[in-house]
Formats: structure tokens, sequence, C-alpha cells
């Protein structure tokens, strides 16, 4: 810390003399430069966004120079000495002056304000609201070091603190390194191979577009943004059931292996159900795309109102949208102005209104959804449905459009056919007496008089319905039009499914069906389901697991080839998606602001806008999410592509340009190389088209990335974090990246891409012992996410719970990470995977251990250090040899073997092997 | 910024230093510098630089504390207060009335509908010990210790639903994402035991509904979450060596390891390797000591009867003995969840007659056991006890057939009255705080909302609940949000 003091009194003591100076030139004093900082740190918290002491606040100049509650002007531009902020600063009475209750301000920090009122009292916007300058060019500077533009950004700030570069790493540990980095993997054997004796002089560059070109990148760089999207498995809460999202997941991962420019990725995102589609297979995709924000929590448990839940996820897509693509933080203005930022509450609301009009509702269905199917199950879904069209040769059914979605199409000819299922779309939402059991698959009913809705349901010509249940006491199930109380149009006497009561309804196992007669009605309504008991109260009376309408003289009825085939179609298993889609206008919300942030209490209505402050060309309003989302990737923003770019270099370097990712705001730090942030953002869009691998590929080839780690303890004193990029980047790596290594380097990895979430072997939930063999080792992002309970392993190395959008994982470094690299099942199997490795190598002991540690480390360990192996081998076989053995062994219970996996086991756990 | 002159370049600095420590200054507001080194990273001041700067390190508090640890006892589902500790005989006298509907205006339950009767306390009570506090026959044993407890009796909270309720207890926000009160704690204080982890979960009958976000880090690292401690299997996850590694092999692989890592440190110089050699000592301290003060067969007989425990359980009992243990041993915060409370009255199990006198003998002897085991050694006067539910139930019966001829008595969910008590460090003995109205439903004097408690509990501990802050999505975040304030009433 020591430096940042001396640099402060440095700092204090020019500022005197250039105080000094200011008063007899006429140089411009700046906003930005000489008062903002003033003001933050000594005014604002009393005179911002939330407190505006006085009537007076200093966040914007409108409001500055009006006359505050004293009936005073604060700011008289031209003239200090009329101002009274002027004339506070400097009284004698303490109860006048200000900052109150604190020191008062420097004569220089007062000369300087009155300097700046007398001047005209000029606002600037903060730094990084006012758009990159597209004239910076790299310093000519540094051409020794220097391989491209970074470093000569770079190597100028160094000359400037009296640093110089450090040299290029070995080869061995840039290979590592650059691998880890871009592909969240120890290279291939083939590629360390191929590197390693590569000596042409763009060995390393040839290197990069490899791995550049892995499936293993988009997989890396996915697990970035899944952190920001707060992608999970479960919808959170108490419930938190589970979720079927991972198309959302494998779409990011294609996104960055397909290099997706970040400008179309930002657009499929947000409005990707906006944008025209040319086919049925691009609608989806853009759809799938928009589950970005259906990744918000979603609240199933009983009692709890879907209203105050649809609105907190919205609060929560607005806050994520700000932080994930402009740095700035937004839950603060929920409930009142920006403290410390140029934002209005009602610009949150404004915001908020671009996402107001979504049809989802925190419903326990997660409608909306997308179904889609697996490439083989359409296959079959198109086979079924060209048959029934061969088969069913009635002129009324109507041909499928093929420009629809195929799961649509397929409900269109099956409702056509006779063949109506229904899915619930609320209960009772007063109590908790219908849920879902089963993992959602079952409603559980509960209490006499409770109900559950689906939503307009086509009732013409329906003469039956068909409940499929299971219970042990009798019960009434009545079906009500319109309102739980409507006209009832059919009541149901379900018998018991099953003989005598089990003691617990989650022992009822015997699932029935029963078909009630349905009064004849027309038109489309909304079905109100409602439960009654029979003889015999209980807190469960029964489960539903479906129903399904039928209706009269279906051409199903007459033709059992018919009827099976439509079965069979009805039966093929769809993937769903929850997606966001726009309500029709004839029902579109109206947006008001909450007042003091309780959705209870509205205040004025308000229309989609984006903050004045960052949209400085503020001609027409932006009317919907596609215009929004295009602003944001615009020409214009002056906040994305610096925020992205920050993003990526530190997940490379360690720490952004900006350490605060997430704040760009005037709290948030300062870059440490600001030329360098703008001429990477304007390449970012202008050059590279926002491509990201052309962004990374500049980034890791430039001679900054590939300096040496080693620190000198002067230049560890100076710069402990490496801000001035004086070395190379050295931090431990991610929890995903540990876990994908250590199963890599053992030859355990299975990398099969995409798919469902699977569940490896986890202490903390006995169910997944369950998932099959060859799910258990995939690589980390594909492990279940579950809100509430999280693998044990991700967390304990510091990822989030995914509850919220988060930048930046804090790196921790505790003994319970120690006992998962030393313990954790999936360790112990690697390092079985590494001994049979090394066991398997020929040659003597030392050799064996030597290509154990460069399976790991891509280079031959220091003697030291294979001493040190070695000496460990002899311990632990001796250890190994003293306990008692039967005589035949299998060969992975050989005491060597043991000693070999030991070895294999502190492999693992070196600090080199967690760091990269 | 071309022509950078050397005023305009110290008018940078200076604007860059006040950011700065702008910066330092919110990130350990209220804590001075207590938990700065434990927060450098996080903070962007400055990363750990050696062995010392363990971020559980135990610190300091600025005021001075009555407390050094917690012991939190949550009877999650949430215990009729009216049967246990709020004597309202008024009540009996009203019991099978059809409630009237003044009661019910503009009040929202989790299950009640329509007009229910009310409900007479099921149970006798009497007064006991030199303070004269009134406690239900249903207890056994607490009678012994009620001179050492201050009944908070018109407690109130927000939600009425278990898993918003937890987490509004326990982290001040009915929603996921904040710190536990237990993360707070062992951020602001660290452990004074490195062997073992610093906040300590035990649970007795399933997880609590809210799940384990109750004493989650939120955004806080990781490190200051609570560590479930299981009374069965590995006590913390992955403490124990696979079969095939014995102890001592562990202890010579940690050594080379750790050789491994000093060469590498001797070569690369990157302080952060200290502090992992230090991490892998501690993580072999913690695998003999964390088995072993879990473990309850080595205390004796006597003891063991005393609290009721029987090693091998999962039991509640178990979980107190376990308790005064990992206290003694310097663990900061102790929590103990125990699930059985949820008196609907669905059932036999689940009434506030029989069934909550059943639930009472799991806890009426362990508890009384724990708190004279505390006293005896010392401990109780620098350990703040508190117990109690998520919420309180309602003087109306429920019902949930509607037809009032359930054979089973329970009591909805209720938000705005309930009892708790805290014991220990600070807190006055013997002592009754609050009052509810005739039948219990309302607070009417020294009401003592949620973030009332936990502003009490960081007093006592040596926080001021509005000043110790932790900077997050632009907020300076406490846990008690912008609300609380300290019960001096009840303060020794």
């Amino acid at each position: 810390m020591k430096p940042y003091w001396l640099v402060g009194i440095l700092g204090a003591l020019l500022l005197a003399a250039f105080t000094l100076r200011g008063l007899f030139s006429s140089e411009k004093i700046s906003y930005n430069q000489h008062i903002r900082p003033i003001f933050n740190a000594k005014c604002i918290t009393c005179h911002g966004g939330i407190k505006q002491s006085g009537g007076f606040s200093l966040l914007f100049r409108e409001d500055a120079l009006g006359k505050a509650k004293s009936g005073k002007y604060a700011i008289v531009p031209g003239h200090a000495d009329e101002s009274e902020l002027v004339r506070r600063l400097v009284i004698d009475d303490p109860e006048l002056r200000m900052p109150l209750e604190h020191e008062p301000l420097t004569k220089q920090e007062v000369d300087l304000i009155r300097t700046w009122i007398d001047q005209g009292a000029e606002w600037e916007d903060h730094w990084a609201y006012i758009p990159p300058d597209r004239s910076i060019t790299p310093p000519n500077t540094g051409d020794s070091f220097a391989k491209n533009g970074i470093d000569r950004f770079v190597y100028d700030r160094l000359q400037q603190e009296g640093l110089s570069p450090s040299p290029e790493a070995d080869k061995a540990t840039l290979l590592r390194r650059v691998s880890l980095d871009l592909t969240g993997l120890s290279p291939t054997a083939q590629e360390a191979a191929d590197f390693l004796k590569d000596n042409a002089p763009n060995a390393y560059e040839k290197l990069v577009d490899k791995l550049i070109q892995s499936p293993r990148f988009g997989e890396r760089w996915a697990s970035m943004w899944l952190d920001l999207a707060r992608y999970a498995d479960s919808k959170g809460y108490e419930k938190d059931l589970e979720r079927s999202i991972w198309l959302y997941r494998d779409w990011v991962i294609r996104a960055f292996n397909q290099d997706m420019p970040f400008d179309q990725f930002t657009i499929d995102q947000l409005a990707g159900d906006l944008l025209p589609a040319h086919t049925p297979l691009a609608a989806d995709n853009h759809l799938i795309a928009t589950a970005f924000h259906r990744n918000t929590m979603s609240n199933d448990e009983g009692g709890t109102n879907d209203e105050e839940f649809r609105n907190m996820a919205l609060i929560d897509r607005v806050s994520t949208t700000w932080e994930v693509w402009q740095g700035t933080t937004m839950a603060c203005v929920q409930c009142h102005s920006h403290p410390y930022d140029p934002i209005r509450q009602e610009e949150f609301y404004k915001f908020f209104a671009y996402f107001n009009n979504s049809q989802d509702a925190d419903l326990y269905n997660e409608k909306p959804k997308l179904y889609t199917f697996t490439p083989e199950n359409e296959q079959k879904v198109k086979q079924l449905m060209a048959w029934i069209n061969t088969r069913s040769s009635s002129p009324t059914i109507k041909p499928a459009n093929p420009s629809l979605n195929l799961n649509l199409q397929r409900q269109d000819l099956l409702s056509q056919l006779g063949y109506r299922k229904i899915e619930a779309e609320d209960f009772d939402s007063t109590s908790r007496h219908i849920e879902l059991y089963d993992n959602q698959t079952t409603i559980m009913q509960t209490t006499e008089g409770a109900f559950c809705m689906y939503n307009d349901v086509d009732l013409t010509n329906v003469s039956s319905v068909t409940y499929r249940y299971t219970t042990s006491f009798p019960s009434f199930v009545e079906l009500h039009l319109d309102r739980p109380d409507g006209l009832l149009i059919s009541r149901a006497h379900v018998p018991a499914t099953q003989e005598g009561d089990p003691g617990a309804w989650y022992k009822w196992k015997t699932f029935g069906t029963f078909r009630a007669p349905v009064q004849k009605t027309t038109g489309r309504h909304a079905l109100f389901v409602v439960f009654r008991k029979d003889k015999e109260f209980r807190s469960d009376l029964l489960h539903v697991d479906w129903l399904q309408l039928g209706v009269a003289n279906a051409p199903i009825d007459h033709n059992p080839e018919l009827h099976q085939l439509v079965d069979s179609l009805a039966a093929v298993p769809a993937i769903s998606t929850p997606v966001i889609l726009e309500r029709p206008i004839s029902r579109s919300r109206k947006t008001s602001v909450f007042i003091r942030g309780n959705w209870l209490t509205k205040g004025k209505p308000v229309n989609p806008d984006v903050p004045h402050s960052i949209r400085r060309a503020a001609t027409q309003p932006m009317e919907n999410r596609l215009q929004m989302a295009h602003w944001l990737v615009g020409r214009d923003n002056p906040l994305t592509a610096r925020v992205m770019v920050n993003r990526f270099w530190e997940q490379l370097f360690g720490y952004g340009l900006v350490e605060t990712l997430e704040d760009f705001g005037t709290m948030g730090a300062k870059p440490t190389h600001p030329e360098l942030l703008d001429w990477l953002a304007v390449r970012f869009q202008d050059e590279y088209k926002w491509s990201v691998k052309k962004l990374l590929r500049d980034m890791v080839l430039s001679a900054t990335y590939r300096q040496s780690a080693l620190v000198s303890p002067e230049l560890q004193k100076k710069d402990p974090r490496n801000l001035l990029l004086a070395r190379g980047p050295r931090v431990r790596l991610t929890a995903e990246q540990i876990r994908d290594q250590a199963l890599a380097v053992s030859g355990l990895l299975n990398d099969k891409l995409y798919g469902p979430s699977v569940r490896p072997f986890n202490p903390t939930n006995g169910s997944w012992k369950e998932e099959k063999p060859d799910n258990r080792h995939r690589r980390a992002l594909y492990t279940f996410w579950q809100r509430t309970n999280p693998y044990p392993s991700m967390v304990t190395f510091d990822t989030p719970q995914r509850n919220l959008c988060v930048s930046r994982r804090v790196r921790t470094n505790t003994p319970l990470q120690a006992l998962i690299t030393l313990n954790d099942t999936v360790y112990t199997e690697a390092a079985h995977g590494l001994a049979s490795f090394m066991s398997r190598q020929k040659g003597n002991l030392p050799q064996k251990l030597t290509a154990g540690y460069q399976q790991v480390m891509y280079r031959k360990p220091s003697d030291e250090k294979l001493t040190l192996l070695e000496k460990f081998y002899t311990d632990a076989l001796h250890l190994n040899t003293q306990k008692k053995h039967s005589k035949t062994l299998p060969s992975t219970q050989t005491p060597e073997f043991g000693a070999l996996s030991m070895v294999a086991n502190v492999l693992l756990n070196l600090d080199e092997t967690l760091t990269k | 910024m071309k022509r950078l002159t050397l005023f305009d370049e110290a008018v940078l600095n200076q604007a860059t230093f006040n950011t700065r420590r702008h910066f330092l200054k919110q990130c350990t507001s209220g804590l001075g510098s207590l938990a700065m080194l434990s927060m450098l990273e996080s903070c962007g001041f400055g990363s750990p630089q050696t062995t010392n700067d363990n971020p559980l390190k135990p610190l300091s508090p600025i005021q001075s504390p009555k407390a050094k640890r917690v012991l939190f006892m949550h009877m999650e589902g949430a215990p009729s207060q009216l049967e246990l500790f709020d004597y309202k005989p008024e009540l009996a006298k009203l019991d099978g009335q059809l409630c009237p509907p003044s009661l019910l205006e503009g009040k929202r339950f989790a299950f009640i509908k329509g007009v229910p009767k009310m409900l007479g306390p099921q149970s006798c009570f009497e007064q006991h010990g030199q303070s004269g506090a009134w406690l239900s026959d249903y207890f056994q044993h607490w009678p012994k210790i009620v001179d050492e407890l201050t009944f908070l009796k018109a407690m109130h909270t927000d939600e009425f639903n278990h898993a918003p309720a937890q987490l509004f207890m326990h982290t001040g926000s009915p929603r996921l994402g904040r710190p536990s009160l237990g993360a707070w704690v062992t951020y602001g204080l660290g452990s004074e035991n490195q062997n073992l982890p610093g906040y300590v979960v035990l649970v007795s009958g399933q997880e609590p509904s809210a799940g384990k976000s109750v004493w989650g880090s939120g955004f806080l690292p990781t490190v200051y979450q609570g560590v479930q401690c299981r009374s069965m299997g590995e006590p913390v996850l992955y403490i124990k060596n696979p079969a095939e590694v014995s102890d001592s092999l562990r202890k010579k692989s940690i050594e080379v390891i750790n050789q491994i890592n000093e060469l590498e440190h001797q070569e690369i110089g990157d302080p952060e390797i200290l502090s992992r050699i230090s991490q892998y000592e501690l993580a072999y301290r913690m695998q003999s000591e964390v088995p072993e003060t879990m473990d309850i067969t080595d205390e004796p007989q006597w003891v063991q009867d005393w609290y009721g425990a029987k090693p091998g359980e999962a039991s509640f009992a178990n979980n107190c003995l376990l308790a005064r243990k990992l206290l003694e041993k310097g663990v900061r915060f102790v929590q103990l969840f125990d699930r059985r409370w949820d008196s609907h009255g669905t059932d036999a199990g689940s009434g506030v007659g029989d069934g909550l006198r059943r639930n009472i003998q799991v806890i009426d002897k362990p508890v009384t056991a724990l708190i004279q085991d505390l006293k005896q050694r010392g401990l109780l006067d620098d350990t703040l006890v508190v117990w109690g539910g998520e919420f309180g139930r309602t003087p109306m019966m429920e019902n949930r057939a509607g037809d009032n001829d359930s054979p089973f008595k329970g009591r909805d969910h209720h938000i705005d009255a309930f009892t708790m008590w805290m014991a220990g460090g600070g807190i006055k003995a013997g002592y009754s705080h609050g009052e509810t109205d005739e039948i219990g439903y309302y607070g009417v004097r020294n009401k003592t909302h949620i973030h009332d408690l936990q502003a009490t509990i960081l007093h006592v501990l040596g926080f001021d609940h509005e000043k110790f802050t932790f900077p997050f999505q632009g907020r300076n975040f406490r846990l008690t949000d912008v609300h609380g304030k300290v019960i001096h009433d009840i303060l020794a």
C-alpha cells in the first residue's frame, strides 16, 4: 500500500503547486480531472442521488444550478462570489460550514472550485460515458519488446514507472498457459509435441490458431459467460426445482465456437424473439438465445405471489443487462436515483419497460417455452407425421404449416385428430395445497376447494376428460369454466387407485386413469380443475399426472392403426426451453415507477427508453427491446466494447484494465491503461467487427501476455497484483479448469460436447450415484447446477451460486480447497489415471516420475523436485508394504501402484498445477 | 493526455489516490482496518501477501464486545409461542368461538381460509425460577435454566412462508443472495481455532426448507460460508483420506507438496505460493482435529446421558453436545437447525397438543444440559445463545378441511407475534422483554423486529450494524439493510 500513500502525498504537494499556478493563469479547469474527484470524495454522499440534503444535488448540472431549499443558488456560473456553495465551504460557523462535521476542504480545493465556477461551472461526463477516441494509436515506443500494439501501451506505462518488461516465458510454460486460457484444458499430447518440437519463429502463433479453432474454445468461454447469465439447471428459491434450459448453455458454446460476432450475440440474447427468421431452425435458435433472461430465479413455493416474483425477475433482468453490457450497477436505482452515477430512478423503470411485456409470469410450468427435438427424434416426428397424413385421409385435416416450429406442427396435427393432452398454467396462488411433485411431473393436490387452471383451452367438441392420477382416498374432481366457481361442466367421483392407506402420500405409487363425461360447450376457455374431498379429509387427496380431453367423433376413435400412430407421435419426447416472447400489443402491460422499489406502490407511468446520460444523442425514443439491443452494440454506445474487452482481458491477465469489471461508474476503479482500453475497444468494434476470436488472438499474441511470471521482491513490492504488467500473468485456475485439467492429464476426460447437464458423484446428493458412468467425467461446465446445493468442489473453488449476475470471481485460498484436490473422489480417480500413465512408461523410476510430472507441466522437473518425488515414492512404497495384504492383488492395488498414485496425487496438488 | 504537464499529472495522481482511498474506506468502513487484511483481495487493494493474511485470522471488533462467539439454535418450522411461553388465559376463554372479522381484515395467511375458530392454549403454564418466567408444562427440564434467559416475547417478522422467513432471519433479506449472519460474523471476526472451520452448522431432521443459503456467504467470499458438519458420515466433506491413504502417508504427501511448493516459491517469487503452503498445513491439522472434535464418544457417559446424546445418531441431542465441544475449541459461530416444528395439526404428529409435547421432549433435556454445561465451564459469559423459530403461530385454529371437525389442533404461520430467547454474553439473565395483546396476536409493548434482533447480536459482538458493510453491485450492503435498532433493554 505504501507506494500509493507516497503518490498521494506527492500528489497533494504538487496539487498545491498547481493551484497557486492556476490562480495566476487562465488555464481551463477540467471537471473530470479536478472537480469531480473533490465532489465524489467530499460532497456526493449527502448531495447525490439518494440524499439531496438541503434540496441540493451535484449529480446533474441542471439540478446543481437550480435553487436549493434555502432559496439560494448554490452555483452561479461565472460568479463564484455569488455562489452559496463557495460561501458555505469557507464560512466560520460550524453549523453551516460544509462538509458538515467533517474536515473542511483545503484552500487549494476551494480555489479550484472557485476558479471552475468563475470559468462557467461546466460539467463533463464521466470518462466511461465519453465514447472512446477512435484516433488513438499505440505510442511509438518499445520496439525491442513489442509484438503488437498492446505492448506499446504497456511499455510506455512501464517506462513512466521506471520499470522494464520481463523476458518471454519458456515454451512449456507458454504452452500450458495459453492452452488453459483459450480452451480451459491443458494441451493434448499431440498439440504439445507439435509445439515443443517446432522451432519456426511463428510456432507459437500456429499453436494459438489451432487452440482458437478447437471446439474446447467455446466450452471454456461459455464458463465465463454463464456466470454473467446466471445460468443454472434449477429455478432457485425454496423449491429450487429442476429447469430444463441446457440448450441455452449449448447455444453459448456454439456461439463462441462459431465466433459469432459479439453484436449479434448480444442482439440474439436480448431480442432474438423480435428478429425476423428465414427458417424454423433459425427461429428456434433465436428463441433459445433469449433464454439468457429466462435464467432468472422463479418461485414455486405455495403462497407466493406470482406477480411479485415476476417483478423480481424483471428487476434482475434490468440489473443484469446493465452489469453485463454497460458495467453499470443498477441495483440501487430500483429504489431511488443512483447515489453516484447520473441515472435517475425513473430511468430504471423506463428500461424495465423493455422487459415488462414478456409473457413469462413466474408460473410453475415456465411458459412460454420452446419445444425442440434431438436430431433423431426430429426425424421420428417428421416420419410419423408423414405416415399419419397419408393414413388419416380425412378431408377436414389441414396440413401442417412447414414454416412453424416442428412441435407446434405436431400439436396442431394431434389436436385435429382429437388428441388433446393439456398442461396446467396456474395454481390457486394463496395456498401451497397444490404443488408439483416428482420433479414437476405430478400435480399434487392437498386441499378441499384448491384448483389449478388450464389457460386458453379449445373446448369445441370436447365430450370427455381422462385423468391419470393416484390416491388412496376417493374424491371429486370438477371442471369449471373461466372461474374456479364458474359453470360446472364436469364432476367426476374418482375412486382410490390403491387399497388401504399407506400412511404417507409419497408412498402412493399406483396410478390409474378415470374418464368422465364433459358437458358440451364451444370456444376457448380458461378451464379450472377444482378438487373436492369425499367422506374423508386428508392433507393430501390426490395426485394428478396429466389430463386429456376427449373429442366426440375424433378421427382416432375410428381407426386403431391411426390411434396407435398418434400415440407414438405424442410420445416422442421434446426438449423444453423457457424463452422470452412478447405479449400481443392488445394485452401489453403498462409500466410505472415503483415508489421506493416497492412493486405494489406504483408511481408515474413511463415508456421504454435508455438513460440519457449514456445515450447522449437521444433523438427519438427507442420503443422496443430490439432497438435497445441494437443501441447497446451501436457505435455510439460508449460502454459495451470497453466493458467486454475488459472482461476478456481479466480472464487472461487475472485483473481487468478496469479492475471493477462490474462498475465503470464514478465509484468504480479507474483504468490502469486508459488508452490501451480504448484502443482495444475501438479495434474490437471497427477492425474485428466484434470477433471475439480475433480480439483474444491479439491479446495472447502480445509480448505482454507471453512474459515470464517470475517476480523479484522489488517488483512484488511495487506492484503486488501485476497491474502494471511488468511480468506475465500467474493466477490460480478456476474451479472448472482445475477439474478439467485433472481429468485431462489422467486420461479420464470424456470430451463429449453439449447435451443435458450431468450428475457426477456428489457426496451431498446420493441420487447422483445413479448417473451413467460415462457422464461422470465430463467437463465441469456440464455439471448440473443446483442453485441451493451447488456442486461442492465448484463452490469451494469460488464459483458463484448463480442466483444473480456475477462479473468477478473472488479468488480465495483455503484449506477446504486442499481437501478437495487431496480427497475428492474425482481427484482420487484422476490420481489413479495418472499413476497408470506413469506405470505404462518405459524406463526406470525417475523416468516414470519425470513422465508423470511432464504430463501435467509439459516440462521436466528440476533435479531437486525429482529427488523429492523419488524419495516420496520410496517412503510411500515402504508405508504401503507395511500394510497387510492378501497374497494376490489386482495390479491397481499393488504397493507399487499405490505409491505411484500417491505421487500422482501430489502432482495434482502442486501450486504450479493449480496455477496458470 | 498528449501533453501532460507536471501539474496535470499531479492532479491525476491525486484523483487516483482519492478513488482508491475511497474504495478502501468503502471496504472497511465501520470496521476500521479489522477486516481489511482479509478483504484486500476482493476490494481491489493488494492481495494477501504472506501466511499472516489468512482470511480467517482472528480479529477483534472495535467496540468492546460482550460475547466472542455465537450459538444459534433454529427450530425450523416455527414452534408455537402460545403453547410454550406466551401465557394467554384470555385466549383459553375464547376457545372455539369464531374469530372476529376485525382480526382477519387485510391479513394473509398461508393456510387459513374463511373464518377460523379461536384456539385456546393446549398446555398448562406455571411460573418458574426467581425471574418467575411463564413456561409450559411441556417442559420438564427448562425450568432449571429460565433464570439464565431473556425472553423476547413480542418478536415479529415480515414473511409468512418458511423459506423466505428463514432467509430473513439469517440473512436479513427474504431473497437469496445475501450473506448469512454467521458469514458476516466470521468475516468480521475470523476464527480463533485455525484447525476447525470458523462457522459450523449442524442439522437434525431434514435440511431447512430455505436450503443451504441460510448459512451461505452470499456476496462475501465463500471462505466465510457455514461449513455443514454432518453427525453421520464424514463430518466435513473430504476430510477423510481415501481408504488406501494412511495418516502417515498423508502427512508425508503434504510435506512433499509443500517442499516442492517452497522450491517453486524460491524460483517464481509469488507470495501466493506461501499462502498455499500454509493452507495445506491447515488442511492437514483439520483432518485430525475435526473428526476428533466431532466424535462424542470421548465424552464421559454421564455427560452423554446428561444431554441425552447417543453416539452414531444424527440427533439434536448429539448436536447440542457437539455445539459445546466446538464452542469450547474456539469456533466462532455454531448454528443448530432442528426441523420438526411446523404445527399445522394436519395429522397427529403436527398438532400443538401431543405432537408439540413430543417435540419438546426432543429438545428439553439437551438444551438444558447445554446451557448448564456452558455455564459450568465459564463459557456462557462470553457466548451468545439465541433460540427460536422463523415466525410464530396464530391464536386461531387452522382448519384445512374447512369443517371444523379435525381431530388434531393446529395453528397457522403468524408473523406478528412470537417468542425467542437469548442468553449468555452481554444479555440479561432472567428477564423478559416485550408483551403481546390478550390473545397473543400482536405485540403491544417493546416489539422486536428480526432486524432489531440482528442489530443486537452484532452489537453484543462489538459491531455497529449500521457501519458493518460490504460493497456489492454498487451498494454498501449490511445485514440489517436500512433497518434495525439495538434492543438496549436486554443488555446486561
